[in-house]
C-alpha cells in the first residue's frame, strides 16, 4: 500500500523531533521507525509531534507502540504533543499515553525539556 | 480558405479556422455547414480514404451543393473508429493552381493525426458532462431523501393492546414512498400508506403537499372514504401533469378493533387472521389524476391475534436475480407464516432481500406497515414511540483504506445530528475500526467483495450497521490489550481494533445471517460529548 504518511526529524536544544504528517496507519511503519531512530541517534529525548496528523487507526497504534517498545529498549523517554482531543482520549483508553508524555503543545513540551 | 469541422451525434458542425490570412482577398472563413448523418457526402466522406476534390463531384447531397456554393474546393475528411468526427474545408489555393498530389498526402496525413484527438477530445467532453449529470442527479436525490426522511414519522404508534411497526427503506433514486400515523379523537388511529409516481425531488414534493392535506382532512372527516376523496379533488389542480398519488388510509377503532378503509388504488392491505390470510378490498382511483371521484369504504372487525400488513409496490415488484417478480401471491404466503419472534416486518424484509439476492441494487423504495391486535382489552392509551430512519446506505469495496471512504460518508450524514465533537469523532473511529475488520477479516480483503454500511437513526441513538460477506467465521470477544507485555516485546504490537470498537461506542452488536456478518455499532444522541 502507498504510505500517505511523512516523518521528518528535527533537531532542538533538548533532543529532536519527529514531525509526522498523514495518516498513521501500517504504512507508516518504515518511515516512522527510520525516523525514530535518526532522532534517537541525537543526545536527549525524542519527541513526537503528531500536529500534522489527521488520522489514527488500530494499526498505527501497533505502529506506534513498536516505536515504544524500541525506546523502552534503548532506555529513551518519548514525549508527544499535537494530538486532538479524540486522538489525546484514543492514546488514554489505550494506555499509550502511560508509556510517552503527552503535551499539550509544541511550548509546553519544550518546556518540560 | 480552410475550415475545420467537428462532428457530432448528428451532424458536423464548424469549428478552429485552421489557416493564418496570407492575402486578405484571398483568405476567409466560411460558417458552419453540417453534414448530416445519412448524407451522401457523409458515406462518400467515409470510404474516400484521403482529401475529396468537389469541382468534379456529383451527388443528390444538400450538404455538398452548399459546401460548393461556399466556394470549397476540397474536404479533408477526419475519421475516428469508422465515424466522421469532422472536416477540413478547404477553398482554391493562393497561388491558383489546384491542389497537386503532395498537397493532398499533407492533408492527409494532417487529418489522420487530427482525427484521433478530436476523439479523445469529444469522449472527454462527454464524460465532463455525464459526470456533471450524475453529480445533479445526486444531489437532487440528497434533497428527495431529507424531504422524506423529515416527513416520515418520527414515533410509532404505542397502544394499549396493539403494536405497531413500520418499515421504509429509500432505493438509491429516491421514490415516492410514504406512510404516516395520525391521532384523531376517541383513541382512534389513521393508518395511511402511499406511493407517489415518478422519483426524486418532484415525487417528494409531491408527497410531502399529498401528506398535508391528509393530516388535515382526517381531522375534518370520520370516514375515510371522505379524506380520501377530498384530497383528490385538491390535489388535482395542484399535481404536474402525469403525476399521480396512490394511497390506502384505514381508521382504527383501537377500542373495538374495527378498521375502516378507503383505497386510492394502492396495494391491497393483508390481515392474517386465525381463518388465514384475506386481502382487505375497496376500489378507487389513484389520488390527481381527476376531480369528483368516489371512493369505497369497507370494515373489517380486528381480533386478538389478527395482523394488518400493508405494503408499497417496492415489495410486491421487486425481482430476483431470475428476473422472477416478488408478487403479491409470495407476499401473500409470507404474510401467512407466523414468525417465531413474532417480528413480522424483520421476517418480511428477510425474505425480500433472499429472493432478491444479497446486495442486489434496489428498485424502488420499500415501505412496511404492520399492525398487530395483541389483545381485546379495551383501552384507547394511544402514545407514539421511536421508529427509527435510514440516513444513508452504501458500500466500500474491499480494499485496504477504503475504511477512510466509510468514515467519511457517515460523518457527512451524522454531523448535522450534533452529536459533539467527541461523541462524533469516537463514531468514526469506531465505523474504522469495524469496517477495517470486515474488509480484512470478513471479506479477505478481497476487492470483489463489498462492505455494506447503513446508517439510521431514531431520535436517541445512531446505529451504523457494517455487513461483509464472512458470516461463518467466529468474532474473537475483545479484550484489553497488554500494553506491557506489546512493549516488551512479548506479544504482537497489533490486536487494537476489537477493543477500540467497544470502547469508542455506547453498545456493539454482532449477527451473522445467510452468510453475511452484521456489526452494529449503537451511539446514544444524548450524552457526555
Amino acid at each position: 500500500m502507498e504510505s500517505e504518511f511523512g516523518a521528518t526529524v528535527s533537531r532542538t536544544e533538548e533532543g529532536a523531533v519527529v514531525v509526522m504528517t498523514g495518516v498513521v496507519n501500517r504504512g507508516a511503519k518504515e518511515a516512522l521507525e527510520s525516523a525514530y531512530e535518526e532522532a534517537a541517534s541525537l543526545p536527549g529525548r525524542v519527541l513526537l509531534d503528531f500536529g500534522g496528523v489527521d488520522y489514527i487507526n488500530s494499526t498505527g497504534i501497533a505502529v506506534i507502540v513498536g516505536v515504544l517498545a524500541i525506546a523502552r529498549a534503548e532506555g529513551r523517554d518519548i514525549g508527544a504533543y499535537g494530538l486532538t482531543d479524540h486522538y489525546r482520549e484514543v492514546f488514554n483508553i489505550t494506555r499509550l499515553a502511560d508509556f510517552m508524555t503527552i503535551y499539550d503543545d509544541e511550548s509546553a513540551a519544550v518546556a518540560a525539556g | 480558405m480552410a475550415q475545420l469541422m467537428k462532428r457530432r451525434k448528428t451532424e458536423v458542425t464548424p469549428s478552429v479556422p485552421s489557416t493564418p490570412p496570407v492575402a486578405e482577398s484571398k483568405t476567409g472563413t466560411i460558417d458552419a455547414i453540417p453534414i448530416p448523418t445519412g448524407d451522401p457526402l457523409e458515406t462518400l466522406l467515409l470510404s474516400s480514404g484521403g482529401p475529396v476534390e468537389l469541382q468534379d463531384l456529383d451527388l443528390e447531397s444538400e450538404a455538398l451543393d452548399t459546401i460548393k456554393s461556399a466556394g470549397v474546393d476540397l474536404i479533408v475528411p477526419l475519421i475516428g473508429q469508422g465515424e466522421l468526427l469532422g472536416a477540413l474545408y478547404l477553398g482554391p489555393r493562393l497561388s491558383d493552381q489546384p491542389y497537386s498530389t503532395d498537397d493532398r498526402r499533407l492533408l492527409g496525413s494532417l487529418a489522420s493525426q487530427v482525427a484521433p484527438a478530436m476523439k479523445v477530445a469529444q469522449l472527454v467532453r462527454e464524460q465532463q458532462v455525464e459526470a456533471k449529470e450524475r453529480e445533479r442527479i445526486q444531489q437532487e436525490m440528497q434533497v428527495a431523501a431529507l424531504i422524506q426522511q423529515t416527513l416520515l414519522p418520527k414515533h410509532l404508534p404505542s397502544i394499549q393492546g396493539w403494536h405497531v411497526d413500520a418499515f421504509y427503506r429509500p432505493a438509491r433514486a429516491v421514490g415516492g414512498d410514504f406512510y404516516d400515523f395520525i391521532s384523531l379523537d376517541d383513541g382512534r388511529l389513521g393508518v395511511v400508506i402511499g406511493d407517489v409516481t415518478d422519483k426524486g425531488v418532484p415525487a417528494a414534493l409531491v408527497m410531502a403537499t399529498c401528506r398535508s392535506m391528509l393530516r388535515s382532512a382526517a381531522q375534518r372527516h370520520t370516514s375515510p372514504s371522505k379524506v380520501l376523496a377530498e384530497v383528490n379533488d385538491t390535489l388535482v389542480p395542484e399535481i404536474p401533469p402525469a403525476m399521480f398519488v396512490t394511497c390506502l388510509y384505514a381508521i382504527i377503532d383501537t377500542e373495538l378493533g374495527e378498521v375502516v378503509f378507503a383505497n386510492a388504488g394502492h396495494n391491497l392491505p393483508y390481515v392474517r387472521s386465525g381463518d388465514g390470510v384475506i386481502e382487505l378490498r375497496a376500489t378507487g382511483m389513484p389520488l390527481g389524476l381527476m376531480p369528483g371521484m368516489d371512493y369505497d369504504e369497507k370494515r373489517y372487525e380486528m381480533t386478538a391475534g389478527d395482523v394488518m400488513v400493508l405494503t408499497s409496490d417496492g415489495i410486491t415488484e421487486a425481482h430476483s436475480p431470475e428476473g422472477e417478480m416478488y408478487g403479491f401471491s409470495r407476499l401473500m404466503s409470507r404474510v401467512a407464516r407466523k414468525p417465531s419472534d413474532g417480528d413480522v416486518v424483520a421476517a418480511l424484509v428477510t425474505d425480500l432481500e433472499t429472493f432478491t439476492g444479497k446486495g442486489a441494487e434496489q428498485e424502488d423504495d420499500i415501505t412496511l406497515v404492520v399492525v398487530k391486535r395483541t389483545s381485546s382489552a379495551k383501552t384507547s392509551a394511544l402514545t407514539f414511540e421511536e421508529s427509527s430512519q435510514v440516513l444513508t446506505r452504501f458500500t466500500v469495496a474491499s480494499e485496504e483504506g477504503n475504511e477512510r471512504i466509510a468514515i467519511e460518508k457517515v460523518s457527512d450524514v451524522v454531523t448535522p445530528l450534533d452529536l459533539g465533537t467527541g461523541r462524533l469523532e469516537r463514531l468514526k473511529t469506531a465505523v474504522g475500526e469495524t469496517v477495517m475488520n470486515a474488509i480484512e477479516h470478513g471479506n479477505d480483503n478481497r476487492p470483489e467483495l463489498d462492505v455494506d454500511v447503513e446508517v439510521s437513526v431514531t431520535n436517541h441513538v445512531v446505529i451504523v450497521r457494517v455487513t461483509d460477506q464472512g458470516g461463518d467465521r467466529v468474532i474473537p470477544q475483545a479484550e484489553t490489550p497488554d500494553i506491557e507485555a506489546k512493549i516488551a516485546g512479548e506479544q504482537t504490537p497489533r490486536g487494537w481494533g476489537l477493543f477500540l470498537i467497544e470502547q469508542m461506542v455506547d453498545e456493539v452488536r454482532s449477527m451473522s445471517n445467510n452468510g453475511a456478518h452484521t456489526v452494529e455499532l449503537v451511539m446514544n444522541r444524548e450524552g457526555v460529548s
